[in-house]
């Protein structure tokens, strides 16, 4: 068990390096930040003392290795849009808001697409079951930035339920956390549906049927624990996809997040912020993939004890 | 991004994520079985749908269309749809602020969606079935480099690669058929991967391997024929998985540059008159829910008639 937490740590980690040195060289090879930020009349030997502030004089991979070490000690530079604060404080500003807003919809995601995955599979082929497949064909195929204009025309502006951007209060939280978990709830809905139907049909469920044991027991101990394994491995990237969505949903509702703050450091060509941003989600996927793998451990014994996963 | 229908692990288990998918996979297929018996006709609604919206628009928009699609008539700025008040038998869906008319811009918007993603599945498909390909056979170091490729690839944060990428050198078709296929290509490494591992082990395979046959000629005439049906229905839900990447970056100006008329971007350009001129970024968003949502539906079809396992049994 240890063994196996520690290779999937050192994968993660390698993972890490490997975005780090990615991020920092797309962001640099493709333009010189001094072009954006530097005032068109700066005099050229204040250029070159801004260059040398930041660094930009040394050559790329000692800028790297320089980068890298500094980002360990948690230090990811000035910011360049903001010269007075680091890039570290600015994402740190804005990063409680998008974590919110992340619990929020994970816990929308979890309470509405396992039940109703469940009860897809319970009663098939009723209303209830045509009504979750038909959402759950929705959710995964309609493009959030558009369901967001879409909320906001309907629910915002012509009914006044709840406001169109920022934040004021739960009411903002109510369209954008619905849009970022519609996809993960849809996804969540099929996974658990099928695995659900696969463990009703097993010989357990029907010797239990057998043994009379009452009906609700042999749906959550015989029937949900097994059928719970599947989904698990697909958390990760159904997170990764509402990760991305967020991004977007940030932007449509002026949500002062991590999404919107990539965006306006993307747009000023703000280096340190980006790089940072996207340290920090890769660092997020990478920790939650090693969570949901040491979970899968815990739940197989298969894993666990070193053999060769299923079939 | 990739990860719509159905959501890949993106955590990596060595060794294991092949086989999960492989068990869920048949989970699906038995317990659709029934349901697929007694209606595996073809969703002809959703084929109707990918023809007609998305492959003869892309294909016949110069002679199926009148307006210009990149210069409109500003004095017919926000036209109404033809049903409404104020709407005129010239332009069918409204135009917008531009005086651009939308039902012109929907149909060459197809044509955009339609080579962003047959190009990057192309180069996905090929780039990641040989990776695939031949970590599933081969196995050892091969294998583990890369699974661990596959595994980093899904972390990445492409929107923000994306947006720094747009950032410094601009939008251009180039730039978003790179970062899209860079997305795509591990999906289709993991999925391939997986079936070779399991076709590795028949006895087919075995047997070719004692007749002498080197691997590239098993991996070309045993294991591909085996898993082209898993491509063909991986490629068919990618389609709709590419479109929306490629319509969520153009909607955040990091996709496709305008004035071209990219469905994301068309639904960005009307986001601030959607109280008043609604058609402006309705239409468009309704023309990508219906095609991703068609071809879901196709690709669900397809797996359920394409996949041996089921034909044996059923």
């Amino acid at each position: 068990m240890a063994r196996y937490i520690v290779i999937n740590a050192v994968r993660g980690l390698l993972t890490l390096f490997a975005v780090s040195v990615l991020v920092f060289f797309l962001a640099r090879l493709t333009g010189d930040p001094l072009d954006v930020l530097a005032p068109v009349d700066m005099s050229r030997e204040d250029e070159e003392a801004l260059r040398a502030q930041w660094g930009l004089d040394r050559t790329l991979p000692e800028q790297y290795f320089a980068f890298l070490g500094n980002a360990m000690k948690g230090d990811f530079g000035p910011s360049f849009k903001y010269p007075t604060e680091t890039a570290g404080s600015v994402i740190l500003d804005r990063l409680p808001n998008s974590i919110k807003l992340g619990v929020v919809s994970t816990i929308l995601t979890l309470v509405i697409g396992v039940p109703l995955g469940i009860l897809s599979a319970v009663r098939r082929g009723s209303l209830v079951d045509r009504v979750a497949k038909g959402f759950a064909l929705f959710g995964q195929s309609v493009p959030e930035f558009w369901l967001a204009i879409i909320l906001i025309w309907f629910v915002a502006v012509r009914w006044h339920v709840v406001p169109t951007s920022g934040i004021t209060g739960w009411r903002s939280y109510v369209l954008p956390s619905i849009v970022i978990s519609i996809f993960g709830i849809a996804a969540l809905l099929r996974l658990f549906r099928s695995a659900m139907l696969e463990t009703m049909g097993s010989e357990y469920v029907k010797l239990a049927r057998l043994k009379g044991v009452s009906e609700l027991k042999v749906i959550w101990k015989h029937a949900l624990k097994p059928a719970s394994i599947a989904p698990l491995t697909f958390f990760g990237g159904i997170v990764v996809r509402m990760l991305t969505g967020a991004t977007v949903v940030e932007i449509v509702f002026s949500w002062p997040g991590a999404g919107l703050l990539a965006y306006e450091a993307a747009n000023a060509r703000d280096f340190p912020v980006v790089q940072a941003l996207a340290l920090f989600t890769a660092a997020a996927i990478v920790i939650m993939n090693l969570l949901i793998d040491i979970a899968y451990a815990y739940v197989d014994p298969r894993v666990r004890l070193g053999q060769k996963a299923v079939v | 991004m990739s990860l719509r229908n159905p959501p890949r692990p993106a955590g990596g288990l060595p060794g294991t994520e092949a086989s999960d998918m492989d068990e869920l996979g048949r989970h699906r297929h038995r317990s659709m079985l029934r349901w697929a018996r007694r209606s595996n006709r073809p969703p002809w609604l959703s084929i109707f749908i990918v023809l007609f919206v998305l492959v003869l628009p892309a294909l016949l928009a110069d002679l199926i269309t009148v307006h210009d699609p990149l210069r409109g008539v500003l004095g017919d700025r926000l036209t109404p749809p033809v049903w409404l008040e104020g709407g005129s038998t010239t332009y069918f869906l409204g135009t917008d602020k531009q005086g651009r008319d939308i039902l012109t811009r929907i149909i060459f918007g197809a044509r955009i969606s339609l080579t962003v993603s047959t190009l990057t599945i192309l180069i996905g498909a090929v780039v990641g079935s040989t990776l695939g390909l031949l970590a599933g056979y081969f196995g050892g170091w091969i294998d583990r480099i890369v699974s661990w490729m596959i595994d980093t690839f899904l972390s990445l944060p492409h929107v923000l690669l994306a947006l720094v990428i747009v950032a410094a050198i601009g939008p251009s078709f180039v730039t978003i058929i790179a970062i899209i296929a860079v997305t795509i290509w591990a999906s289709f490494a993991r999925q391939v991967r997986g079936e070779t591992l399991s076709v590795r082990e028949t006895e087919y395979v075995a047997r070719a391997r004692v007749a002498g046959a080197p691997p590239w000629r098993i991996l070309l005439r045993h294991v591909l024929p085996n898993i082209a049906n898993t491509l063909i229905v991986l490629a068919t839900l990618q389609v709709g998985v590419v479109i929306l990447e490629e319509s969520s970056l153009s909607f955040i100006g990091a996709g496709i540059p305008r004035p071209n008329p990219s469905w994301g971007v068309m639904v960005a350009d009307g986001r601030d008159q959607i109280l008043t001129s609604w058609w402006v970024s309705f239409f468009p968003g309704l023309a990508i829910l219906l095609v991703v949502l068609s071809l879901n539906l196709l690709g669900d079809w397809l797996r359920d008639f394409l996949d041996p396992k089921m034909r044996q049994r059923g």
